[in-house]
């Protein structure tokens, strides 16, 4: 394995995003602190103030004034990033949109929590959902290298002349933002001359070529304009593999959207994003030392998701379960839903299971009872660890 | 831009470029007043240029010179924010 790693060191999620931070250096971070993601910012502001990272730091007073500025900067041709969780994507939510409509490529370091009420701190995915149709790019970490990895990749996704939406690099709130383990970090020149220089197609200040952005749509344009959103969507999914396959030259790492594990010939496979990922892999490889054929399909990119690969990837799975860290209360668990919609005609029995709201442990006995309760049909969503359920753990 | 676009022509984002668009005249807009002014009480400061709406101050380079009667909408605010009172309203007789 080829790589220009410099050393591993231990740390959480939270100080290795606030690293990839530094070594991108950004020039504009406005940010408003929130649990669990402070430990982003305040990881980060400690970079500047001891003089390793220049941004401008801008401490605004709210996340929908962090948002707004993050647009600002963006398009008058500043590298800007910021960081959230929960009520303070909620509170983004609004501009989210209007970054991704403005095509402004911000990156966005998200520790997942979940969303009020009841108020929580804890990891679930409501906020990621939240925004979920917003035009912005999702992707999943497994781990504290993960959220590394993610951060460094980002601006590149973000900032590609057939992207240009905002990326948000989710890491699941306290599970991996406040975990300690070893991570590898790149060289600082390495990392820098990854990300390169920052460029647009129409900066702002640019003042020989004025332009106007964000312009009033009416009904004759504003249908075009959403959809070309669509489009950069679909050319992110090839500019994630470019950025991946060019990120794996400098780290001997290989990122996927998608990471099948033990697939091949499993019978029964479960879905999921972010951290619980590392925990079924424990789980598989358990139960398959005992002889059963199970798997997981890790999705790394949530959006955009790449839903052919999926289909691939579960083509000879019969048994697929969902494990979604979210609710939608009267539908259907937004995870569970895609991969409906994804395996429609296909052979496969897709399954519901919610879990881990408001950061309710999942526990490995509790994969292994879904693994071990999968394989006759359930048309209707179950609820893991809930007290209560029909399904008790 | 003149022609509905398809999504694929749009510039991304909708960003606006100045010779993509078509400039409307707003001095039709008009409801009876229109600015006039005293070039021998104009200081220059140019606070009209910065107020007005409509680009229709002109300036021949940083040199106040009077107003663009098919882009003045007749606001008014050239004539407020004026510090020597050179600006006036004057009965519109177009």
């Amino acid at each position: 394995m080829r790589t220009s790693a410099i050393s591993a060191r231990v740390m959480t999620g939270g100080e290795a995003a606030a690293e990839a931070m530094r070594q991108i250096d950004p020039d504009v971070v406005p940010v408003y602190p929130i649990t669990p993601q402070t430990p982003i910012i305040q990881g980060f502001a400690k970079f500047v103030a001891d003089g390793r990272a220049r941004a401008e730091i801008v401490n605004v007073e709210s996340e929908h004034s962090a948002m707004s500025a993050a647009i600002g900067s963006a398009l008058a041709g500043a590298r800007t990033i910021t960081a959230t969780s929960s009520q303070g994507l909620a509170l983004m939510a609004e501009v989210v949109y209007i970054a991704a409509a403005m095509r402004a490529p911000v990156v966005m370091a998200l520790g997942n929590r979940a969303l009020s009420g009841p108020i929580n701190i804890h990891c679930d995915h409501s906020d990621s959902m939240l925004v979920r149709d917003s035009g912005a790019i999702q992707l999943f970490a497994e781990n504290a290298q993960e959220a590394y990895d993610l951060m460094v990749m980002a601006p590149r996704i973000a900032e590609h002349p057939d992207v240009l939406l905002p990326v948000l690099v989710c890491q699941d709130g306290f599970t991996i933002t406040h975990s300690a383990e070893p991570v590898v970090l790149l060289a600082d020149g390495a990392a820098r001359r990854f990300v390169g220089d920052y460029r647009i197609p129409h900066p702002l200040l640019e003042v020989s070529t004025p332009t106007t952005q964000g312009p009033f749509a009416m009904p004759d344009y504003y249908y075009e304009l959403r959809h070309q959103q669509v489009a950069a969507m679909a050319a992110a999914l090839s500019v994630f593999d470019e950025v991946a396959e060019a990120f794996e030259h400098i780290s001997g790492r290989r990122y996927h959207s998608i990471e099948p594990y033990e697939l091949e010939d499993a019978d029964r496979a479960l879905v999921c994003l972010g951290s619980t990922g590392g925990t079924v892999k424990d789980v598989v490889d358990e139960l398959r030392a005992q002889g059963e054929r199970v798997g997981l399909l890790e999705v790394r990119a949530f959006r955009p998701l790449p839903v052919d690969r999926i289909r691939a990837a579960l083509r000879f799975v019969p048994w697929v379960a969902v494990l979604d860290r979210a609710d939608s209360p009267g539908g259907r668990p937004p995870l569970y839903a895609e991969l409906l919609a994804t395996l429609h005609r296909t052979d496969a029995h897709v399954q519901s299971y919610v879990y881990g709201l408001g950061g309710r442990e999942l526990h490995p006995d509790d994969i292994a009872g879904v693994f071990a309760r999968m394989s006759q049909e359930r048309l209707e969503p179950e609820y893991v660890g809930l007290r209560e359920a029909e399904c008790p753990v | 831009m003149p022609e509905l676009t398809s999504w694929r022509d749009l510039p991304v984002g909708g960003v606006v470029s100045p010779d993509e668009t078509v400039q409307p005249r707003t001095g039709g807009w008009r409801t009876g007043l229109k600015p006039e002014a005293d070039l021998s009480a104009c200081v220059n400061c140019l606070l009209c240029w910065l107020y007005c709406p409509d680009s229709a101050v002109r300036l021949d380079g940083t040199t106040f010179t009077g107003f663009d009667e098919s882009l003045c909408k007749g606001c008014e605010l050239c004539a407020v924010v004026c510090p020597t009172g050179a600006i006036r309203m004057v009965p519109d007789e177009d």
